[in-house]
């Protein structure tokens, strides 16, 4: 089309436009740049131990980022633990189990928990779910398998485990709603084979489960990009501490959690610079995830946001 | 043949424990969205009054306090972000669907990409660092700008998608009729993939109105009503972050009463545009 003589209307819109796409395009450069820039003199005063070491404290000041990264994936790990599965079966019982008629206002249903603001997951959790965990569930967990060493103490009810929880909650919808368009996408034929084989709904689901194995590969991943980045509901579960243990009942602090306290309070230069470092960590690693789902399968985050 | 009776009775049992399991899955799923529901709405209702949504933040004992500048705040925000990112994000994705099928546009594609799963947060500390840092104060401004960042990807995104569904022969007959192709975008194509669009604006406006994480050191907040785009400004979000859990009681109440208000405008949203959509065109 732009190859024959063009209508000049048409060659300002389309130059116009490009510019437009390229500017807004360049933005996530921009952002790399300019974390990268202010993030500098922290890593300069710091070096590697900036993401390695464990030792965090503005006064003295010795910036080491490791306890915050540990947080941030080991919360991040236990959601993805728990709406993994789900998610999956979920996707199923909407593509192959449910009734007909049900499955579109079941979908919604699911689809409409990414509808409640972060702030409102924070709040129920910290009022709600905190005291259930404290109360019941880590007093009955440890009274009967208190020996593992993964579980740790009772609590106030707020640590890793509560904010792996909300954080499921949270990325449900986003991993069940990929399966589901994945499993959708499992070739009509291939399934009516197998039922016409005599294979019951598990051993098709099964099938599918495996043709679809792409699709689902990025809902999970996609599904940890968003945890990993989640703020203020995890902010308001976590506890807020510096800490590094392996332990569900521990507390603890995210990347993004630190930078939600710390950041507005931080009059020193170094300090600042030191938290956005933090700031540009976590967009490394949410990039380096969200790329990492790409490979794997062609966009299959363009239809949900 | 004893042996087929007994494989059989086993693949049986697997797939009524699948069904099972599955339907089991789904309800649990469905546990925190009633349970968050109704929790809210519980704790929030007895906050709400006349006076709560009309009046400024006045301290714990005074029962006229409200959350009028927050309700503002949000309302000021929330239409900032869609000055700044829908024709951006229209711009850019009307250039993605008509002439972004080469190189250029998989690389714009790919940035948006990136763009769109930026953590919030981050979002907020960029905007914090170009224009809190370089002004020298946080703004109303600064925070439209974080939500506005936040709603161009996906509404990049979604107009694209909505332009290729548009069928090309109603392109063709616009350029048939002698209109030039900006002019056929503008009156033919656009109009066709309207609803489309809207509908994705709206989800991605609803989704950075309950927004707290970009705002906390852009917008930061301020108990009065808005003086000006180049001053901090209140939202709902992060009056709740200000006095969750205030020691006291009264304050504690009107945080529970902002998310009442946030939850019913986001929620509603969310489930008014999802309706509308599914109602509009029932999945196969």
């Amino acid at each position: 089309m732009a190859k024959r003589s063009e209508h000049p209307t048409d060659r300002a819109t389309r130059l116009g436009l490009g510019l437009v796409a390229a500017a807004v395009a360049m933005t996530v450069l921009a952002i790399a740049y300019v974390l990268g820039s202010h993030a500098w003199d922290a890593f300069r005063f710091a070096g590697t131990s900036l993401a390695t070491g464990s030792d965090w404290d503005p006064v003295e000041p010795s910036f080491g980022a490791w306890p915050f990264i540990f947080g941030t994936l080991f919360s991040s790990a236990i959601a993805i633990a728990l709406a993994v599965p789900i998610g999956f079966l979920v996707a199923l019982f909407l593509t192959e189990l449910a009734p007909r008629w049900l499955r579109s206002p079941l979908g919604i249903l699911v689809e409409l928990l990414a509808g409640v603001p972060s702030i409102v997951f924070g709040m129920w959790g910290f009022f709600y779910l905190a005291p259930k965990m404290h109360e019941t569930f880590e007093p009955w967990v440890l009274a009967h398998a208190g020996w593992i060493p993964i579980f740790g103490e009772v609590t106030p009810g707020v640590g890793f485990l509560l904010a792996g929880l909300v954080l499921a909650i949270m990325i449900l919808p986003t991993i069940t709603a990929i399966s589901r368009d994945a499993l959708l996408g499992v070739p009509r034929l291939e399934r009516e084979a197998a039922y016409a084989l005599g294979a019951t709904r598990w051993e098709v689901a099964r099938t599918s489960l495996r043709s679809a194995k792409a699709g689902l590969f990025a809902a999970a991943t996609l599904g940890l990009g968003r945890a990993l980045g989640e703020t203020i509901a995890v902010t308001l579960v976590i506890g807020n501490v510096a800490h590094s243990k392996l332990r569900l009942f521990d507390q603890g602090a995210t990347l993004a959690s630190t930078l939600a306290n710390q950041v507005g309070e931080a009059s020193d230069p170094l300090m600042l610079s030191a938290l956005i470092a933090l700031g540009f960590i976590l967009f490394l690693l949410t990039l380096v995830v969200n790329l990492g789902a790409r490979l794997v399968i062609e966009r299959p985050w363009r239809k949900h946001a | 043949m004893e042996e087929a009776r007994v494989t059989s009775l086993r693949r049986k049992a697997t797939n009524h424990a699948f069904t099972t399991i599955a339907a089991l899955a789904l309800l649990l799923a469905l546990v925190p969205l009633v349970g968050v529901t109704l929790y809210v709405l519980q704790q929030g209702a007895p906050a709400l009054s006349w006076d709560f949504l009309t009046q400024v933040p006045k301290g714990s004992d005074d029962p006229t306090s409200g959350i009028g500048p927050a309700l503002q705040g949000t309302l000021v925000l929330t239409l900032l972000a869609a000055a700044i990112g829908v024709p951006l994000g229209i711009a850019a994705g009307a250039w993605l669907a008509e002439h972004g099928r080469n190189k250029w546009g998989d690389a714009f594609r790919l940035l948006l990409d990136s763009m769109a799963a930026t953590p919030s947060i981050v979002m907020g500390l960029f905007v914090f660092a170009v224009v809190v840092i370089s002004t020298g104060h946080f703004s109303a401004m600064a925070g439209g700008l974080a939500l506005g960042l936040m709603v161009v990807p996906v509404v990049a995104r979604t107009t694209e998608v909505a332009l290729r569904a548009v069928p090309d022969p109603l392109r063709e007959a616009g350029i048939a009729l002698g209109a030039t192709h900006a002019r056929t975008l503008v009156k033919v194509t656009l109009p066709a993939a309207g609803s489309g669009i809207v509908t994705g604006a709206i989800l991605a406006l609803a989704r950075v109105a309950g927004e707290t994480a970009p705002l906390l050191f852009t917008a930061l907040y301020s108990a009065y009503w808005m003086r000006g785009f180049d001053k901090p400004i209140a939202a709902l979000s992060t009056f709740i972050y200000q006095f969750y859990r205030d020691p006291t009681p009264a304050l504690r109440q009107q945080a529970w009463g902002a998310a009442f208000v946030l939850f019913v405008a986001v929620f509603g949203a969310n489930v008014l545009v999802r309706i509308l959509t599914h109602a509009r065109s029932r999945q196969p």
